[in-house]
Formats: C-alpha cells, sequence, structure tokens
C-alpha cells in the first residue's frame, strides 16, 4: 500500500525540522508520535531564547517513544534520534554525517536558523532529505525550503490554516511547491509511511 | 560529480592556493561553516564559481583580506551567556584574588566583546591593576577594531542586560560615553588588555597563564585543529589554571580531560589540577 501512495521514494536518509513560535506544542503532537525504532535520523530547529539552556531537550525526551538530545557538535547521525539545535547555536551537518555548531550571525534574524540547517542538510543529505516547515511568526525556512527542493529533497508544511502561527508555512510555500500540505496531526502518520517505504531500500544500500 | 562535490573541489582547491600565497590556513576549519561563509561571500563578490573568483583571488591582496574578513567574522557580545560570566565572579575570581597578579590568555577575541567584558569584571572585584589580559585573534584588522573599544550603540541595551544578568554591581552606562550611534569604551578597560595577533593553526603558547579563555572559537575547526588548540591552552596553563570554553565545548572524551575537574557542571569553566 505505501508503494502506491507514495511511488518512487527515494532512499530517504534524514527528516529536518523548523519550527517558530507554538513550536513546542507542535513537536510534542509530532515527534510524539514517531516510533522509539523510527528509522531516520530527526534534526530540529526550534526559535528559543538564547538562554533557555537544554531543558526543551530534556522535556521532549520525556515525552516521546524516540530519543530526544540537544545536538552536541561532533554528534554522529543516527537513526531513531531526535537532534534539537541548542539555544544560540546554529545546527548544521557536515559532509561525512557528522553534526556542526555555529555562533555565527542570526540568519532570518533567528539563530538557531532553518534556513542554516535546510541548506546544509539539504546539501549532505540531497534527495534523502525530508524538510518540515511547522508553525511560525516569520519567514526562516523559506530559503531553507527552495534549497531542499534544489537538491532533490521533499517538502512538507503544516498547512497554514491548521497552524498556531501561520507566516512562517506560508512563507515556505510561497517559495516553493511543497510535496506535501496537511495539517500536523496528520504528519505522523505521513512521515512513518514514508519512512518505511525507504527503509528496506536504505538497508540494502548499507549492506 | 553533484554540482555539490564538485563545489567542494573547489573550495578545498581556493583554500589550498590561499594557504601558500597568503599564508593563512584555513584547510583545517569545519567544511559546513566555512562553506557557508565563503558562499557568503561569493554571492556578494559577483563572481558566478569560487574557480572563476580564485584567479583573482590569488593575485589581488585586497580582494583577499575581504575574503578574510568573511571567512574570520567571529560576532560575539559583551557579556555573551550571562551565566558564565556569573560563574566566573562568583566561582573562579575568587581563586584569582589569591595571587598578586594573574596573566590570562584571551583566545579568538573577535573585536574585544568579551575581554572587555572581562575587564569589567574583573576591575569591579578590585582585581584592577593585578591582571594582565592577553587578547588574539588571526585577523589583524579586527584586533584594531577591539583595540578601538567602539561598539555600535545599539547593542548597548542588550549587553546592558548581559551585564546585569551576569552579577553586574555598577551602572552599565558608566562603561562607555555615547557618541552618536557609537558606544566608546572607558579608558580604564583598555589599560590591562594587550591586543595581539595570533593563529592558533600555526603558532606557539603563552606561557604561564592562571586563565585560558577560549570560547565558541573551536567549534569551527576539525578535530585535528581543536585538538592542537587544546594542547595549546593545556601547556599555556600553570596548575590551578582556569580554561574557560563555549557552553556547547567540552573537555569530554579529551586526552588532557584527566587534569582538569569543571568547575560547576554545565558552566565549561575547567580547573587544571597541581601535579
Amino acid at each position: 500500500m505505501a508503494e502506491q501512495t507514495i511511488p518512487q521514494t527515494p532512499n530517504l536518509r534524514a527528516v529536518a525540522i523548523g519550527v517558530s513560535s507554538g513550536g513546542v506544542r507542535a513537536l510534542k503532537i509530532l515527534l510524539g508520535a514517531l516510533p522509539e525504532d523510527f528509522p531516520l535520523p530527526v534534526l530540529v530547529v526550534q526559535h528559543i531564547s538564547p538562554e533557555a539552556g537544554n531543558g526543551m531537550a530534556r522535556l521532549l525526551d520525556n515525552y516521546c517513544a524516540i530519543r530526544v538530545k540537544e545536538a552536541d557538535e561532533q554528534d554522529e547521525v543516527r537513526p531513531a534520534t531526535v537532534y534539537l539545535a541548542p539555544p544560540n547555536y546554529h545546527l548544521l551537518v557536515e559532509r561525512e554525517g557528522r553534526l556542526a555548531l555555529s555562533a555565527d550571525p542570526p540568519v532570518s534574524f533567528a539563530r538557531p536558523s532553518v534556513d542554516v540547517l535546510f541548506e546544509s542538510a539539504a546539501e549532505v543529505f540531497g534527495a534523502g532529505l525530508v524538510g518540515i516547515v511547522l508553525t511560525g511568526a516569520n519567514f526562516d525556512g523559506a530559503a531553507g525550503v527552495r534549497a531542499i527542493k534544489a537538491h532533490g529533497g521533499l517538502v512538507i508544511v503544516q498547512d497554514p490554516a491548521d497552524a498556531e502561527t501561520p507566516q512562517m508555512p506560508a512563507a515556505a510555500l510561497a517559495a516553493v511547491k511543497a510535496d506535501h500540505v496537511l495539517a500536523l496531526a496528520a504528519m505522523p502518520a505521513l512521515l512513518r509511511r514514508l519512512a518505511a517505504a525507504t527503509a528496506p531500500r536504505a538497508e540494502a544500500a548499507d549492506a | 560529480m553533484t554540482p555539490v562535490e564538485v563545489e567542494d573541489v573547489e573550495i578545498r582547491l581556493l583554500l589550498e592556493g590561499v594557504q601558500q600565497v597568503y599564508g593563512y590556513d584555513f584547510r583545517d576549519y569545519a567544511a559546513a561553516s566555512i562553506k557557508r561563509r565563503l558562499t557568503q561571500w561569493l554571492a556578494e563578490s559577483g563572481f558566478d564559481t569560487f574557480s572563476q573568483a580564485q584567479s583573482r583571488l590569488l593575485r589581488d591582496p585586497e580582494l583577499f583580506f575581504s575574503l578574510l574578513q568573511g571567512i574570520t567574522v567571529n560576532v560575539t557580545e559583551m557579556f555573551r551567556d550571562p551565566s558564565f560570566f556569573k560563574a566566573l565572579r562568583e566561582q573562579v575570581v575568587p581563586f584569582l584574588k589569591t595571587y598578586p597578579f594573574v596573566k590570562i590568555w584571551h583566545a579568538g577575541c573577535a573585536s574585544g566583546e568579551e575581554a572587555y567584558s572581562m575587564a569589567i569584571l574583573l576591575n569591579e572585584e578590585g582585581m584592577a591593576g593585578r591582571y594582565r589580559m592577553y587578547a588574539t585573534d588571526i585577523d589583524e584588522a579586527v584586533l584594531q577594531k577591539a583595540a578601538a573599544g567602539v561598539m555600535p550603540m545599539a547593542e548597548m541595551q542588550k549587553y546592558t542586560r548581559n551585564y546585569q544578568k551576569a552579577g553586574g554591581k555598577a551602572s552599565f552606562a558608566d562603561y562607555y560615553t555615547a557618541r552618536y550611534d557609537r558606544a566608546i569604551l572607558s579608558a580604564d578597560l583598555k589599560q590591562s588588555i594587550v591586543f595581539a595577533p595570533h593563529n592558533l593553526a600555526a603558532d606557539a603558547e603563552f606561557g604561564e597563564m592562571n586563565m585560558v579563555l577560549c570560547r565558541n572559537v573551536m567549534i569551527y575547526f576539525k578535530p585535528a585543529l581543536k585538538e592542537r588548540c587544546l594542547d595549546l591552552f593545556d601547556n599555556s596553563l600553570l596548575s590551578g589554571g582556569f580554561l574557560c570554553l563555549g557552553l556547547k565545548e567540552t573537555l569530554e572524551k579529551r586526552k588532557m580531560s584527566a587534569r582538569y575537574d569543571e568547575l560547576v557542571a554545565g558552566t565549561r569553566i575547567y580547573r587544571k589540577r597541581y601535579g
């Protein structure tokens, strides 16, 4: 059935999520519905106060079945793990699939910035990247989804009508033709289907 | 090869050329961040590709210096991470005060925001005249800016907030004079700071330091260069000295970690053991 609904799924390698205001609630719904053994790594940029500490990672880790941790530099990107960008640092991906942090100036008024994560992840994972833009009050992520599409990746955007704050998803939709536009509540099922369609092939490629 | 891979090759070639022609070595910088900075420079430069820019870059020092500014930009703020400066004030300064005179190396000081923050803190804690701070950076242009001690007025509100959260004891406005859109830092703050060029990838250690600060600099380096820096810092520090890293930098899993204890968990302030 998965093959019918999602034809020619490329080998997915990672999911990247960008979210701003309304993020805690949205991440609880989305990440909370992912299984402990979700076969892809999940990279998350949430706009957050520079002095927020690492409380968000702990809160989500307690709440979700899938493991959630704050990203550390040099972390190897592994499946079944959610990496949350630390407050006041950009999160990037290196070629060899390790995470990097940067204290470069804010991009799109944000640090961490969704654009920075999406652009670097798009270069590394190419067509194997799924980018998701959720609720938010600005336009961060719009340049990022353009990069994801340019590298052949998949873009999923929360239906602005469903978003607590619609600007960020609307900006993403204005930037590219998204592959899926849907309500937050429908996203976990889509992600599981995408992951299931890709998992066996990913294993075959590794063997 | 994909276009991304071709561009990676171009960047490697360019950095190789830059090293050979100008002596600045960025080959050990972590790729993702440096690529982002280079790409931004390229977009503003008017060249289509790095290969196209390279021919001019290797022959035109002025153009190269514009690239250098783009690569080495290290944005910081006064009292960045107030909790760190608070820990410094409360946990570290009491130790420093037991010495008649202390020497501090601030590696990668950029435009001096954190060096001046340290000076404010030490002066407030009664250490004026009892310390010397060597604030170094690879970029000489940024050091000139640091030595001038002029900050954008627009940042002062944020710096004042940071200062207060960091346990500041005076009125932050006493430390600068406003002139149009700029804040000129008070001359007393500069007295004990020596700004000097230093390249972490090539130069030697500074001896006999009581404290080394290097925050959010090594996150841009590949593991081998990071290891080199940590060795430099280790060799520079006296026993009982303090090593201060960025909040997302840790000595965990490092060879030298056996000789250091984190003063308060999570502050990334490490103290070198005696013996």
